[in-house]
C-alpha cells in the first residue's frame, strides 16, 4: 500500500490526478480512527491528510473557524477554548467504541457528518460547516461555502461532502460556525424509568422553553436531561424542569466533571464499548418510535441499547456472528422510519451485510450520479458507503 | 434592464396548443391557466422590473399531478419554472415564454403535526406563517422567518433556503428541514428524509435546500417546530459611527452571548423606518442596533443587563429597553416595515451580500461611496451578528438611466461583498438578479461541479434553467 500525504491542495490534486489516470482506487483517511467504519475497501493506495495541519482562520467575534483538513479535532478544540467557545454539534470520538489509536481529524469531523449529544438542539456537523475546499476527481480544487454563516449563493456541495465518508471527494479545508462555551452545565438525572416513560419525560422536556441540550436514556440506570447557559438561568430552569418532570420522579442534579463524563461517554457509545467482541449499531429515528422499535429488535436478537437525542438516537449492540442482527434490525428501522449505521463489526460482517442504510431504487440511482459527477473515475473510497459509490 | 433572458425556443412556442392539450389530460380543469389575462399574474415575481408572458400556468392539486406534469415536460422537451408565492427578491420564479410554471400554491395543507417529536409535516404551498399559526396554540413556532413570511411558501424557502432575523440563533432553512417529498423531473417520487434526524446516504436534502427549483419539485416537507421562549424583549441603541456599532456587536459575540436577534440600521434607515412607524427610533445618530433577547423575565433582564455594560465603551447613545408589549412592537415594526416605508419614498433595489462582521465599517463606508459614485442614495439595514447586508439603493425609476445606475451599483456592492470574504447572497438566492455574478465568487471548475451535480437530477436544463449559472459555458 502506498501511502501519499501532500502537503498542499496543489499536490493533494496531482495524487489524485495520478490515481484517476490510471484508475487505481485511494482510501482517504485523516487519523485513522475510523478507518474500520464502512464496507471494506479494495484500494492500492492511501492518501492521507496528515501533511495537511493548521487553523488557517479564526475569528471568535464571527463566531468562525477554519483549519486544513488534517488538523487533529484536538487542536481545534484547544484553539477554541483559549477563548471560550467551542463546536456546537459535540463530535464524537469513535477510538471509545472502535478501539483505534491516533487523532481525529477536523476534516474527518466534516466527512463523516459526526455529532453527539447536542445534535437535537444545535444540529448535526453537516449544520455548522459552512465551507469547504476539497479535491475533485477530476484533480480539481473546488470549493463551496466560505466563511459567513449566511450564504445560499449556488448549489450547497458544503452539505454533499458532510457525510459523504471521503466517496466524493478528498476534503483539504474546512470552516465550521461555532458558538460560546456555556457558562454553567448541570444535568437533571431521573432515576428508575421504563424505556417508553423515560422517552416521553426526555420528549417533555425537549419540547419545554427551556432549551434542553443533551437528552439521553440508560436503561436500567438513569434518564438524564442536560441545560447549559449562564448560571441563573440555569438555576431557573432547573426549578422550571424539576415542575414539569414532576410526574417523572423526583431527580438529581448533577454538575462538574462527573456529568462531562457521562455525556462523554454518552456521545462515544461507552456504555456498549464492552465487551468488544459485539457489534455496535447506530439508529436513528423519531423520538417517539424509539422504544417500540428497540422492543422489535429486542424480541428477535440478543441486544443490549441505549438511547441519546431524547430516544430518536439508539445505541445498540448485538452478537457480531451471522448478519449482526442486520435482517432484524433493518425491517424494524423500516416500519417505524429511519436509517441504521452498523459502526463497529468484523471485517467479514462489514463485507457481507449494508453498513449504510440500504436507499431507494430511485435515490441510489441519484446517489451513483452524484459520484459519478464528482468523482467519474470511482478512485475515492470506493464502495464505502455502498456498492457502486 | 441589463439581465438577460434566453432567446425562446421557437420549435416550443409553435407547439404552444399540443402542450396545453396534453397538460390538460394530466390535470383538473382548475389547476390550468392559459389566457393572457390569467397567465399575467404570474409573469414575474417580487423583482417586477423584469417580467415574462409564461407558456401556461399549472397549479396542481396533488403529488400525482405533480408527477404527471414533470413527466410530460421530461418526455416533450418543455421547460419549467417552478413557483411557490412568487415573492423571490432575486427572480427566481420569473417565468421564460418557452416555459410553463408550475406552482405549488393550491397545495397548501398541513398535514400532521406532532409536538412530542417536535415535527410538522405539510404540504409545500403551506405558508411560512400559516406553520407558526397552526402549532401556537402549543407554544411552538417555524423559526426561520423571512420578512415575507406571511406570503412565501415553505416549498419556496426550501428552493431559496430561506433565512430570516432570527437565524442567529435558530439557523435558515436547511437547519430546519427534516425531510421532503421531491418529484423528479422524470416524474419519479422519492422520499428524503423524514421525522428522524439526518437523512440517510448522501446529504440529499441539504443539496435540495437552495438550489432554486432546479433540480425537482417538493411537495411535501417535514418541518423542525420548536417550543417559543417564555418572552423575548428587544432594546435599541444608537452609536455615533458604523465603527462603534461594529465593535459594540463583536464585543457582545465575544462575551458569549447569542441575542435571538441583532440587527442594524444606519441613519437614512432610521428616518425613513421612524417617519412611517413611529417607534422612538434616535434621529441623530449614524447607527442603530435592535438587540433582543429571549428567555424568562429574570434571564432577559440578566442577559439586557449584561448587553448594555458590555456596549458602554462604545458610548451607545439613546439606550431603549422595551418596558411593555407595546414597546417591544413599535421597535420591530419600524424595522420590519423598513423595505415597505422605504418604498414609499422611493423606488429601490434590496441587495443581500453577507460580509464578515469584521468589514463592517470598511463595506459600509465603500457602500456609500459607490453608491455615491453613481449619484445614488443608499439605504442600509441588515442582520448585524451574521453580517447579512441589505443596502436598499435608492433611485427614481421615472428617470431615464437610473435604474440601470442602480443595478451597476447593486453589482459592485456585491462585488466588494465577495472581496471581503464574503458571498453575493445570504438568504434571498441568485435567481436572475446574481446569476451573471456567479463567476466573481466561483471559478469556473466551482461552477462546472456544480453544474454537473445539478445534471444528475436534469441533464436536459429543463428545470428553471434560466437562473443560478451564467447562461454561457454551461454544461451538464
Amino acid at each position: 500500500m502506498t501511502l501519499h500525504t501532500p502537503t498542499t491542495e496543489p499536490e493533494a490534486c496531482q495524487v489524485v490526478a495520478d490515481a484517476a489516470g490510471r484508475r487505481t482506487p485511494l482510501t482517504l483517511q485523516g487519523g485513522g480512527t475510523k478507518t474500520d467504519l464502512g464496507r471494506p475497501a479494495q484500494a492500492e493506495a492511501n492518501l492521507s491528510s496528515a501533511g495537511l495541519t493548521g487553523v488557517t482562520l479564526y475569528e471568535p467575534a464571527e463566531l468562525v473557524i477554519g483549519a486544513r483538513a488534517g488538523t487533529p479535532l484536538r487542536e481545534v478544540v484547544a484553539t477554541l477554548a483559549e477563548r471560550g467557545q467551542e463546536l456546537s454539534f459535540e463530535p464524537m470520538d469513535h477510538r471509545v467504541l472502535l478501539g483505534t489509536t491516533g487523532e481525529p481529524t477536523i476534516g474527518a469531523v466534516a466527512a463523516g457528518n459526526i455529532s453527539g449529544p447536542r445534535r437535537i438542539l444545535s444540529g448535526a456537523a453537516r449544520d455548522s460547516l459552512i465551507g469547504v475546499r476539497f479535491v475533485n476527481g477530476r484533480a480539481e480544487a473546488i470549493k463551496s461555502g466560505g466563511r459567513v454563516m449566511k450564504n445560499v449563493t449556488g448549489l450547497d456541495l458544503v452539505k454533499l461532502m458532510a457525510g459523504s465518508w471521503g466517496t466524493l471527494g478528498f476534503l483539504t479545508e474546512v470552516t465550521f460556525k461555532v458558538q460560546p462555551r456555556p457558562e454553567r452545565i448541570a444535568t437533571l438525572s431521573l432515576p428508575g424509568l421504563s424505556d417508553a416513560r423515560a422517552v416521553e419525560a426526555l420528549c417533555t422536556a425537549a419540547a419545554s422553553p427551556f432549551e434542553v441540550t443533551g437528552a439521553a436514556h440508560l436503561p436500567g440506570e438513569r434518564t438524564l436531561i442536560r441545560i447549559e447557559g449562564f448560571s441563573t438561568a440555569i438555576d431557573y430552569r432547573l426549578g422550571q424542569l424539576r415542575r414539569v418532570l414532576k410526574g417523572f420522579g423526583t431527580p438529581d442534579v448533577i454538575e462538574g466533571e462527573a456529568a462531562a463524563d457521562l455525556w462523554r461517554g454518552i456521545r462515544d457509545g461507552a456504555p456498549l464499548a464492552e465487551p468488544r467482541d459485539r457489534a455496535v449499531w447506530r439508529i436513528s429515528t423519531a423520538p417517539t418510535m424509539g422504544p417500540g422499535l428497540v422492543e422489535a429488535i429486542a424480541g428477535a436478537l440478543d441486544a443490549r441499547w441505549y438511547y441519546d437525542w431524547s430516544g430518536g438516537l439508539i445505541w445498540l449492540s448485538t452478537p457480531a456472528t451471522g448478519d449482526a442482527g442486520a435482517a432484524a434490525i433493518r425491517a424494524a428501522v423500516a416500519r417505524a422510519g429511519g436509517h441504521a449505521t452498523l459502526i463497529r463489526a468484523p471485517m467479514e460482517v462489514r463485507a457481507a451485510v449494508d453498513v449504510f442504510q440500504p436507499l431507494s431504487e430511485p435515490l441510489m440511482r441519484v446517489s451513483m450520479g452524484i459520484k459519478a459527477s464528482l468523482d467519474p473515475a470511482g478512485v475515492f473510497n470506493p464502495g464505502r458507503m455502498h456498492a457502486g459509490v | 434592464m441589463s439581465i438577460a433572458f434566453p432567446v425562446p425556443d421557437e420549435a416550443v412556442l409553435a407547439r404552444r396548443d399540443e402542450i396545453i392539450a396534453g397538460l390538460a389530460r394530466l390535470v383538473h380543469p382548475e389547476a390550468l391557466i392559459v389566457t393572457e389575462d390569467e397567465r399575467r399574474a404570474f409573469e414575474t415575481d417580487a423583482l417586477t422590473a423584469y417580467r415574462r408572458m409564461p407558456l401556461a400556468v399549472v397549479l396542481p392539486s396533488t403529488t400525482e399531478e405533480v408527477s404527471a406534469v414533470l413527466r410530460f415536460c421530461h418526455e416533450h422537451g418543455v421547460k419549467v419554472v417552478p413557483r411557490g408565492a412568487g415573492t423571490s427578491l432575486a427572480g427566481g420564479a420569473i417565468p421564460q415564454e418557452d416555459a410553463i410554471i408550475l406552482g405549488v400554491a393550491k397545495m397548501n395543507r398541513m398535514i400532521a403535526v406532532d409536538f412530542m417529536n417536535r415535527t410538522a409535516r405539510v404540504q409545500s404551498g403551506i405558508t411560512n406563517l400559516a406553520i407558526s399559526q397552526a402549532v401556537a396554540h402549543e407554544g411552538f413556532f417555524y423559526a426561520p422567518d423571512p420578512s415575507s413570511q406571511l406570503a412565501c411558501t415553505i416549498a419556496g424557502n426550501i428552493a431559496m433556503n430561506s433565512g430570516g432575523a432570527h437565524c442567529l440563533k435558530y439557523g435558515v432553512t436547511t437547519n430546519n428541514l427534516l425531510g421532503v417529498t421531491l418529484v423528479l423531473l422524470d416524474g419519479t417520487v422519492v422520499q428524503i428524509g423524514g421525522e428522524h434526524l439526518d437523512s440517510e446516504g448522501y446529504d440529499l436534502l441539504g443539496l435540495v435546500c437552495g438550489s432554486e427549483g432546479q433540480l425537482g419539485v417538493v411537495t411535501e416537507a417535514v418541518v423542525r417546530i420548536l417550543r417559543a421562549a417564555e418572552g423575548a424583549r428587544p432594546a435599541l441603541m444608537g452609536f455615533d459611527s458604523v465603527e462603534d456599532a461594529g465593535a459594540c456587536v463583536a464585543a457582545i459575540i465575544g462575551a458569549g452571548i447569542i441575542p435571538v436577534a441583532l440587527e442594524y440600521m444606519d441613519r437614512p434607515a432610521i428616518k425613513i423606518c421612524e417617519a412611517f412607524a413611529h417607534a422612538g427610533y434616535p434621529l441623530d445618530v449614524e447607527a442603530m442596533l435592535i438587540i433582543e433577547v429571549e428567555g424568562s423575565d429574570e434571564e432577559i433582564d440578566d442577559m439586557l443587563g449584561r448587553i448594555v455594560e458590555i456596549a458602554k465603551p462604545f458610548n451607545p447613545r439613546a439606550v431603549k429597553v422595551a418596558a411593555s408589549e407595546a414597546e417591544a412592537a413599535a421597535i420591530w415594526k419600524g424595522r420590519k416595515s423598513a423595505f415597505g416605508a422605504t418604498g414609499r419614498i422611493s423606488d429601490y433595489i434590496c441587495m443581500d451580500g453577507t460580509i464578515p462582521t469584521g468589514q463592517l465599517p470598511h463595506v459600509l463606508s465603500r457602500i456609500d461611496e459607490i453608491v455615491k459614485g453613481y449619484g445614488l442614495g443608499v439605504a442600509n439595514v441588515f442582520h448585524a451578528g451574521d453580517g447579512n447586508l441589505h443596502p436598499l439603493v435608492l433611485f427614481d425609476i421615472n428617470k431615464p438611466g437610473e435604474m440601470e445606475k442602480a443595478e451597476a451599483a447593486g453589482e459592485d456592492i456585491l462585488r466588494l461583498c465577495v472581496e471581503v470574504g464574503g458571498c453575493l447572497t445570504g438568504e434571498h438566492g441568485v435567481g436572475i438578479e446574481k446569476r451573471d455574478l456567479m463567476r466573481c465568487q466561483f471559478t469556473d471548475e466551482d461552477l462546472h461541479q456544480q453544474m454537473r451535480v445539478r445534471g444528475v437530477f436534469d441533464p436536459a436544463w429543463l428545470m428553471n434553467p434560466a437562473k443560478v449559472f451564467p447562461l454561457d459555458g454551461r454544461v451538464a
